[in-house]
């Protein structure tokens, strides 16, 4: 077989494994532009006749079917709160990840392991005492309560992930930089950041995806249109025995795009962060 | 007292820049951990508030460790982890060995492996939960539609199909995860060893088991670590496609602590759970840490 049979090979069974990978979400985008008639008959309709917007129009309450789910405070809040708790988790973890990076200290390799055991805590076991702490302190069903309990889970991975690239890039570098005159500060922001910023765009995008998908805790902690969060939300469409699965699938498509643009811009940063703040750390 | 100011003094630069991401661990991990340390020796029930200072020493941690359904469901765990981890990393290893051979398209290639990986655990539920729907569920209609079986096969409902669902619902959603992390490890290979091996006449085979294999240990146990970590992810999943059921059969301990905390409201019992469950994933942890510092001592990075 000559090499250029064997790419082909190569090329079309990619393409068949990536179509078995696709075909669950593909079939949820699908049945959003599907009326619910269409999506649950049996025998099954595999070809769709009858393609619309009208899902959409219903969850927005714009068609002659209304589905009364505010999708709109949903996607708000949703985008508030991982956009917020995205940036402080990533601040905060950029800072840690370099004190780790650069400085030696007494008990920092506890540090960095106790670190990474207060990812070990599963999120459905704080939802019990965050829950109660958060009642008594006003935080409940707040944008502010969400955010903070997603900032403290996203920064462990983000202090691991900037730690390895900054111990990427050179020391002598910042020094060098100082010499001719620049502050610390200054040293960090114009030769250490830019050096790094491939990790911090995946460390974001990581906090990101956490923050935007989660459900386990921000079903326990929001209440109402203030904060619910777009998969707390999805649960709006079950009843006690059915589930409105065209409007589901919709509103399925509405969570996944943001996540799908975000990733597609940086998933080049994405493989080079894995790369260096993987294994050379 | 002097030794602690002079060891701030010392370490006052590190220590400043530490000190928000410890900040709000403590006030978000470490706090809610002392609180249900304390509520799981307690008869805390969320219904009645003032049983929180109910104390009751080490009778729920008795009564856990007696009962048979949380035994079981540690059981269901562990199988569950092994099973989902193992699959996990042959078909990530797999994708990437496949991915790493294209020689064009391969950025789109990437970007569609990461596909599932967007969706959110609570809706990859809902979306298995439906297509495994015995009379409208896309898989039966497909087998139906094919002949393969000539009545509805009830996935969620029988026992070991229920959990073999949980679990194809999990490796959809995390096989990226793997392969991303390990096609990141075969970007970064040095070519020379594969190619010295090549001259020396190995196989392919020979040159995958004894050169790109053990390189990529450490990045298979780096995925590992972080996906033994997520288990409480399942949770979202089991709870969306069978809720812990049929009859308690494929509860995993964290639908049977939600289950006990919320639905029974007996949050002391839960908690003493949650800490014998926690125990288990700091092993995890340990254990998989423990193996990458040994890939990594093996090849020689450190």
């Amino acid at each position: 077989m000559s090499r250029r049979q064997k790419d082909i090979l190569i090329w079309i069974g990619t393409f068949l494994v990536m179509l078995v990978i696709c075909m669950p979400g593909l079939w949820v985008v699908l049945s959003a532009f599907r009326p619910n008639g269409e999506i649950l008959t049996k025998p099954a309709v595999w070809i769709p006749r009858d393609l619309s917007w009208d899902n959409f129009r219903a969850i927005f309450g714009l068609g002659d079917a209304v589905v009364a789910i505010p999708v709109g405070s949903y996607f708000l809040n949703s985008l508030i709160i991982s956009v917020t708790s995205t940036v402080v988790a990533v601040v905060i973890g950029m800072s840690g990840g370099y004190a780790f990076a650069r400085y030696r200290f007494p008990g920092k390799g506890a540090a960095f392991l106790w670190l990474m055991l207060s990812r070990c805590v599963p999120g459905i076991a704080l939802s019990l005492p965050l829950f109660i702490m958060w009642s008594w302190t006003g935080l409940i069903d707040t944008k502010l309560g969400v955010i903070i309990v997603y900032t403290a889970i996203n920064v462990p991975f983000t202090v691991w992930l900037t730690e390895g690239f900054f111990r990427q890039v050179p020391r002598d570098l910042s020094e060098a930089a100082q010499i001719d005159g620049c502050t610390p500060w200054q040293a960090f922001w114009k030769v250490e950041f830019p050096l790094a910023k491939s990790g911090i765009a995946s460390a974001a995008i990581f906090a990101f995806l956490t923050s935007w998908n989660e459900y386990a805790l921000a079903s326990q902690l929001t209440r109402s249109t203030d904060s619910k969060t777009l998969p707390v939300g999805l649960m709006d469409f079950t009843a006690q025995f059915t589930i409105d699965w065209a409007g589901m699938s919709a509103m399925a498509v509405i969570i996944i795009i943001p996540a799908l643009v975000l990733t597609f811009l940086v998933q080049k940063h994405l493989i080079a962060g894995l790369t260096f703040g993987g294994v050379k750390g | 007292m002097s030794r602690l100011r002079r060891y701030l003094r010392d370490n006052a630069v590190p220590l400043a820049l530490l000190s928000p991401a410890v900040l709000v661990i403590l006030l978000v991990v470490l706090l809610p951990l002392l609180f249900s340390l304390y509520t799981s020796f307690s008869n805390y029930r969320l219904i009645r508030p003032e049983s929180l200072w109910d104390v009751v020493w080490f009778r729920n941690y008795v009564r856990v460790l007696g009962d048979g359904d949380f035994w079981a469901a540690l059981g269901r765990t562990v199988l569950f982890l092994t099973l989902v981890l193992n699959l996990e990393m042959l078909l990530g290893l797999g994708l990437a060995l496949m991915v790493n051979r294209l020689t064009f398209g391969q950025r789109t290639m990437r970007t569609i492996m990461m596909f599932p990986m967007m969706f959110s655990p609570i809706l990859v539920g809902f979306q298995f939960k439906y297509m495994f729907n015995d009379t409208i569920g896309v898989v039966n209609n497909a087998l139906q539609s094919l002949g393969l079986t000539s009545h509805a096969i009830p996935f969620l409902v029988d026992r070991w199909l229920a959990f073999a669902s949980i679990a194809i619902a999990e490796i959809w959603m995390s096989t990226s995860i793997f392969a991303i992390l390990i096609l990141a490890g075969l970007f970064a290979m040095p070519r020379d060893p594969v190619e010295a091996a090549r001259v020396d006449g190995c196989t392919n085979w020979q040159v995958f088991r004894h050169i790109t294999l053990p390189f990529l240990m450490p990045f298979i146990y780096i995925a590992m670590t972080i996906r033994s970590l997520d288990v409480a992810r399942a949770y979202d999943i089991v709870d969306v496609m069978t809720g812990g059921g049929p009859a308690g059969r494929t509860e995993l301990l964290w639908t049977l602590i939600a289950r006990t905390a919320y639905d029974d409201s007996r949050m002391g019992q839960a908690n003493a759970m949650a800490y014998v469950s926690i125990l288990l994933s700091i092993f995890f942890t340990w254990y998989f840490f423990r193996k990458l510092m040994a890939a990594r001592k093996h090849l020689g990075v450190f």
